[in-house]
């Protein structure tokens, strides 16, 4: 199942890229991208967990970058 | 205020209280001292604050964190002016690069513009404003002027012209009459038509091409991922040799002083930070991709627009693609009458049928025909026809009717569809009718090679002769005709393994039939995309018009985006190292490094912005 997400306050592009890494690790991922340019994040996962991996990808945001929040599109 | 006026105005403000600072000679030294820190802390806060934090969770190579230990260091040994300047520039830095970018994403989003906001449905006389999720197939909408056409659909009343040039980059407007199909995102100038809707807003185009622009740049380019992984070593690596440096030579070496070897290590982490580098390499891959869609051109993915700088095979589709797919009179040749009589008298005699020959006779004739003169009209299906003109037996066929009717003719050698007309039993002339190549095939096989495309080979379902022709006035190096379209496919299968390792077959087809093959080639382009759905899919580069000099403008636009990027890879590495190994060795101060790091990724972002600005050559 894939997801879009609106990405806010990214503010370097290198983060963007730390935090695509970050998630792309998470268990149930199975490929994320982030673009720093659109500020968009565009996730694929197990579709059976899809609440469960929502709320995990959004804690580990918060862990790495405090400043991130995310809005589904 | 916004944050970024915000950051600007405390820039400014520290910039002063840096230069006082820097150039009074104030007496007490104290004083100068405290004007630095209150600089470093009116622009430098936010940076501690975020480094205290991302420390507190071990991200220890996080930029905010290092620019801290820097300048904290750079104080601590009584630098103080660089200190301050490191931060300051620092500061200059992040703020310019969030202006650019947010530049080029509104540059891209305004040409981007298409999306209409309702749609003025007509139910029983009166109109209803509603969202264009919400209409329906076959509902009736009305448009009027200087509104977007919410829908795709075909007028049914009214005549006006439409602006489409932020859906094919075509600058002329497009005038519709009633029966014509019209494309969601085209902006109605002046006439109010009423539109009967055939897709809903999901299918329409206006969503598909949003769609794919802001989808463009999850699919990441080989350079993106080059820097990411770049920026992933380059960074531990450099901080790691700042420490060795900060305290190996004064525990080795007799004479060496610690706080000389710590100011070397302090301008290690100011151009440790990856960023500028990180930045600017998407920034151009957005840019390429803006801009190719403001000629009408949507690539799918910054790897696209990478591979394309590398094509080495073309392979065209003839039909629809190099040609119009679209029959038409290319020759008239007359034996004894006028040109214009013999179209005259052929157009007479074939009015009533309906096949596209026929049509295209008619069309070229476009004069009415006086249809009481027709007193019968036979269709021989596979031979031709044959009508009663007044008082005269006109015959229109191939070789076949020709030969039936024991006519003597001179047979033609012409490729194409051959008319053979005869009057009473007796040869007149005959009419060619051909599929026309289109207006700029010629000179886009041309410039392609002129761009050293390797081979440009063009496939096509049609017959031996036809193909020959075409590829021949073209000057196509490689033909191949009468192929089905699994033979096609077959083709493009071998042609994929004659080029070399690094470069790309392009394939360009009009998305009809060809859709396998648009797939299994390295880079699909599709033209005239407004039409075919499963092609838009498929597809890897839609040109929205069916122009085959497009794939000319997006070979130029990706070579130069690509030699932009690879400016600011070597460019930005080269300068970095270069001050890293000046720095060991104590021969360059902090205000190199602050150069190295700043100063480099703004020439990088404006290099980057470049791109943007493309030049539209018509």
């Amino acid at each position: 199942m894939k997801s879009k997400f609106r990405v806010k306050g990214l503010d370097c592009a290198n983060c963007a890229n730390e935090l695509e890494r970050a998630i792309q690790k998470l268990e149930g991922v199975e490929s994320v991208s982030i673009s720093f340019m659109t500020q968009k994040m565009e996730i694929e996962y197990d579709e059976s967990r899809e609440e469960e991996m929502i709320q995990k990808v959004k804690k580990l945001i918060k862990k790495e970058e405090p400043d991130v929040t995310i809005e589904e599109v | 205020m916004n944050m970024m006026k915000q950051k600007g105005i405390r820039i400014i403000i520290a910039m002063i209280l840096f230069i006082i600072a820097f150039i009074i000679n104030f007496k007490n030294e104290w004083i100068q001292l405290i004007l630095f820190v209150i600089a470093y802390g009116i622009v430098g806060l936010e940076i501690v604050r975020k480094a205290i934090r991302n420390m507190a969770r071990g991200k220890v190579f996080d930029e905010n964190f290092l620019m801290t230990v820097a300048t904290i260091g750079a104080f601590g040994i009584g630098e103080y002016p660089e200190a301050v300047a490191v931060m300051l520039f620092y500061q200059i830095g992040e703020l310019f690069q969030s202006y650019a970018v947010d530049q080029s994403r509104k540059s891209i989003s305004s040409l981007m513009d298409i999306r209409p906001d309702f749609a003025n449905v007509e139910k029983d006389g009166t109109i209803e404003k509603m969202d264009p999720d919400e209409v329906k197939i076959g509902e009736i909408i009305v448009v009027k002027p200087g509104e977007k056409i919410p829908l795709d659909g075909y007028v049914i009343e009214g005549k006006s012209s439409l602006d489409t040039k932020a859906l094919t980059g075509e600058s002329l407007p497009q005038e519709v009459v009633k029966g014509e199909e019209v494309l969601s995102g085209s902006i109605n100038i002046n006439g109010v038509i009423k539109i009967k809707v055939t897709k809903e807003y999901a299918q329409s185009t206006v969503s598909k091409i949003l769609d794919l622009v802001e989808n463009a740049s999850s699919k990441k380019s080989k350079s993106e991922n080059f820097i990411t992984k770049f920026a992933r070593y380059y960074t531990p690596i450099v901080v790691i040799i700042a420490l060795a440096l900060a305290f190996l030579p004064p525990l080795i070496m007799k004479d060496a002083t610690f706080s000389d070897w710590l100011y070397r290590a302090l301008s290690f982490l100011v151009v440790s930070c990856p960023c500028a580098l990180v930045i600017s390499i998407p920034l151009s891959f957005f840019g390429g991709i803006g801009g190719a869609s403001k000629m009408g051109i949507l690539v799918k993915g910054s790897n696209y627009l990478e591979q394309l700088a590398n094509t080495e095979i073309v392979v065209f589709d003839k039909t629809g693609t190099l040609t119009e797919g679209v029959f038409e009179v290319q020759k008239v040749k007359a034996i004894g009458m006028s040109e214009e009589e013999l179209l005259k008298i052929t157009a007479i005699a074939e009015n009533y049928s309906n096949h596209p020959i026929a049509l295209s006779v008619k069309k070229a004739y476009n004069k009415k025909i006086e249809e009481n003169q027709i007193i019968k009209t036979e269709e021989r299906s596979g031979y031709g026809i044959v009508s009663v003109i007044g008082e005269q037996k006109v015959f229109v066929g191939n070789e076949k009717l020709m030969k039936e009717e024991q006519i003597e003719f001179v047979k033609c050698n012409d490729v194409g569809t051959i008319l053979y007309v005869a009057i009473e039993g007796k040869y007149v002339g005959y009419i060619l009718i051909a599929d026309k190549i289109k207006e700029d095939a010629i000179s886009t096989i041309k410039s392609l090679k002129k761009n050293n495309i390797k081979q440009i080979v063009m496939l096509t379902g049609d017959r031996e002769e036809v193909g020959e022709n075409v590829g021949k006035k073209l000057g196509i190096d490689k033909v191949y005709a009468e192929l089905l379209p699994d033979s096609k496919v077959k083709k493009v299968e071998s042609l994929l393994k004659e080029k070399s390792k690094k470069g790309k077959l392009v394939f360009v087809g009009d998305g009809i039939n060809d859709t396998p093959v648009l797939a299994i080639s390295d880079i699909g382009i599709a033209m005239g995309g407004l039409g075919a759905d499963s092609a838009i899919e498929v597809a890897d580069i839609v040109l929205m018009t069916d122009e085959p000099s497009k794939i000319v403008d997006a070979i130029h636009l990706s070579k130069r985006t690509m030699r932009i990027v690879k400016e600011n890879i070597l460019f930005a590495i080269a300068i970095k190292i270069l001050v890293l190994i000046f720095s060991a060795f104590g021969l360059s101060t902090m205000w190199e490094a602050v150069f190295a790091d700043v100063g480099v990724s703004v020439i990088a972002i404006i290099n980057a912005l470049r791109v943007l600005k493309v030049k539209n050559r018509k």
